[in-house]
């Protein structure tokens, strides 16, 4: 029988099958980070448990790292315990830690795909909703809470009732200025924040199949804002170029039989989804969001929506409350919206190809008075790397802040945050209330947008400068 | 975990769709690295205005949580489940709820209920015009009770066993030890090691 990707991966992980109960399936790689560990490092210890495969276990410091002056010690003692205590159970449990101001240091879905390890067909879970990341190289990976971090590291399985799978189709060509981040904004904007729920998306069509592996990854990323468990895209030769000779990837013959049995994953001809959504890429431009959830979203040449537009009252009720919270009027020109702070960084757009992306639009440019731009790369290497292509001196001279490796200010749990009243273009994943400080305003926009926007202190693509 | 079979309380009407765990628990109250004491955090933006829900003393022993579509969207954080519990909640009623929350709140033994929107319409009316409204949510029989409703509920045999029962996963899981050992044999030679 046809079968979809996400049905291929998940039977080649079924430990066990019973009637009636979920499946069990066997997790290839599980990602840790300080936040979501040490209640589960606990609960082994309390149980008198070990970690059953540390060796296919890695952590990372990422979403309390401050992004400045990183050998001084954390200033805030609660976030101090907090990697501290990762530190410690790391080294109980022997586990492999990238600490902050190690080479290999980084937000935990960029420093996964960048050693190798990230690779099609394997199942990967961390607890942090942004694991669909990894789904871009095909591999069925997700979110999970910490009663599951500590299932997975007693038992290296996960009890799971199988997802439904979803198609999202996007045809045609982007035109040039347009980005992944402006596909999957529009994409939740079409599906809405509950569209994905229950489901694994799997992005297919020509444009996604032209897409980079950094931008690939931007767009399964944010397939937990569509509601989706996770996102994947299969596996090709922009795939198999990404992986050839990175620390973790297969060598030699391996590799050779790995690529062969990578082939194989690709949906069937003829595989059913449980649901399916069509985008034409041709017709897509820049998109900005203007609300207080993903989905509340419109291309840049648009306006503030008017809450009475929306025919459901459910729908209407959250624009009321999402304008009030962001300070917009409906029927004002996106355009018009002036900001005070760029963030260009997070697990969603932290990579090489986004900083390049920036860069190429700063260069020669300033960041506008009054604007403070945060440039953030998502890890040290890709930090390094940016170093060796001048891009950190085209932020500077910019005006940019450039700083080190870390979760940043996407979620408002280490020093950089908005102050209250601060309104910022982000190239991270959430708008949500107060998500990156109380009372600040987000607007979630491409790597483009943010460097545009910064040069003109308003709402802007690079096609405005 | 505390088993669960029938719980009778006041609730508490929630009227936004998309409550993100961002708003449930701001990422500032993660820091903690224990599994208690995170009541401070709950909706710790919104209880900040006197006219909030959760400040009005009608609502203060409310243990059933009414919410609009969409609640637990956003981040994995299982503190956001640990934050209602440790506040005093038993159960959250919701025509939809975001995956990863759902899955989280079923381990730890918070009843998550899916109602038809309508139904959480006439629950909301029913608890603003009399706080002191008491509802049933009965996971025995799979119902929420209140007043003149009786609404039926779906939630799978084996999650509901896992509850009435209060078992832990991990428990249940490592009976199955050898059949773990034994796919970690056919594993392919080439899947990667952090080590």
């Amino acid at each position: 029988m046809a079968r979809t990707m996400a049905e291929k991966v998940w039977e080649e992980h079924v430990v066990r099958r019973a009637e009636g109960e979920p499946d069990l399936l066997y997790i290839d790689l599980h990602l840790i980070h300080e936040v979501t560990s040490p209640q589960a490092f606990e609960g082994l210890r309390l149980a008198n448990r070990k970690l059953r495969r540390p060796d296919l276990t890695i952590a990372t410091e990422d979403h309390n790292v401050p992004t400045e002056n990183i050998f001084l010690p954390i200033a805030d003692p609660v976030s101090r315990t907090q990697v501290e205590t990762l530190r410690k159970n790391a080294a109980e449990f022997g586990v492999r830690l990238h600490p902050m101001g190690d080479i290999d240091q980084g937000i935990v879905h960029v420093i996964g795909p960048q050693l190798g390890l990230t690779q099609p067909g394997m199942t990967i879970v961390c607890g942090d909703s942004h694991t669909s990341t990894h789904g871009a190289f095909g591999a069925l990976a997700f979110g999970i809470g910490t009663s599951q971090v500590e299932h997975v590291m007693a038992t290296q399985t996960l009890p799971m009732t199988p997802f439904k799978t979803m198609a999202v189709n996007v045809e045609g060509k982007l035109k040039p200025g347009v980005t992944a981040k402006d596909i999957i904004l529009a994409v939740i904007a079409q599906i809405g924040t509950g569209g994905g729920q229950g489901h694994v998306i799997e992005y297919r069509g020509e444009a996604i199949r032209s897409l980079s592996m950094e931008a690939r990854m931007t767009i399964c990323n944010m397939s937990i804002e569509a509601g989706a468990r996770a996102g994947m895209i299969a596996p090709d030769q922009t795939t198999f170029d990404y992986l050839k000779g990175r620390p973790h990837a297969p060598k030699g013959e391996l590799w050779d039989q790995a690529v062969e049995y990578w082939k194989t994953l690709p949906t069937d001809e003829g595989a059913v989804f449980d649901k399916e959504v069509f985008l034409n890429a041709d017709e897509l431009s820049p998109f900005v969001t203007w609300g207080t959830n993903p989905g509340q979203g419109v291309p840049l040449d648009s306006v503030v929506p008017d809450p009475e537009s929306f025919t459901d009252p459910v729908e209407r009720a959250a624009a009321e409350k999402a304008l009030a919270y962001m300070d917009l009027k409906p029927g004002t020109r996106m355009r018009d919206i002036k900001i005070d702070t760029v963030f260009l960084g997070s697990c969603t757009n932290g990579r090489i190809e986004d900083l390049r992306a920036a860069a190429e639009v700063l260069k020669g440019r300033k960041v506008a008075d009054g604007v403070r731009m945060l440039v953030v790369p998502g890890s040290q290497r890709v930090k390094q790397q940016a170093a060796a292509e001048g891009l950190d001196e085209i932020f500077k001279a910019a005006g940019a802040e450039w700083r080190e490796a870390g979760c940043s200010m996407c979620l408002g749990m280490n020093p950089d945050t908005l102050k209250p009243g601060e309104r910022s273009a982000s190239t991270s994943n959430r708008n949500f209330e107060g998500r990156q400080g109380k009372g600040g305003r987000t607007h979630l926009v491409s790597p483009l947008v943010a460097a545009a926007t910064a040069v003109r202190g308003t709402l802007s693509s690079p096609a405005d400068l | 975990m505390e088993k669960f079979t029938v719980h009778t309380g006041r609730a508490v009407p929630l009227r936004y769709s998309n409550v993100d765990t961002d708003q449930i628990i701001p990422a500032v109250y993660l820091k903690r690295v224990t599994r208690t004491g995170f009541e401070d955090g709950l909706f710790a933006a919104w209880r900040t205005d006197p006219d909030f829900v959760l400040n009005k003393p009608e609502y203060k022993d409310g243990t059933i949580l009414i919410a609009g579509p969409d609640f637990g969207t956003g981040s994995s954080r299982e503190h956001a489940v640990w934050a209602l519990q440790n506040y005093g909640f038993k159960a959250v009623l919701s025509s939809r709820f975001a995956d990863i929350f759902r899955g989280n709140s079923l381990k730890g033994g918070l009843l998550t209920v899916v109602l038809p929107q309508p139904v959480i319409e006439q629950l909301w009316e029913m608890v603003e015009a009399d706080p002191a409204t008491e509802i049933t949510v009965d996971l025995v029989n799979r119902e929420v009770r209140a007043k003149d409703i009786v609404e039926p509920f779906e939630l799978d045999d084996y999650t509901r066993w896992r509850l009435m029962e209060g078992l832990d996963d991990i428990d249940l899981t490592l009976r199955h030890v050898d059949a773990i050992a034994e796919y970690e044999k056919r594993r392919k030679p080439w899947l990667p090691v952090t080590q």
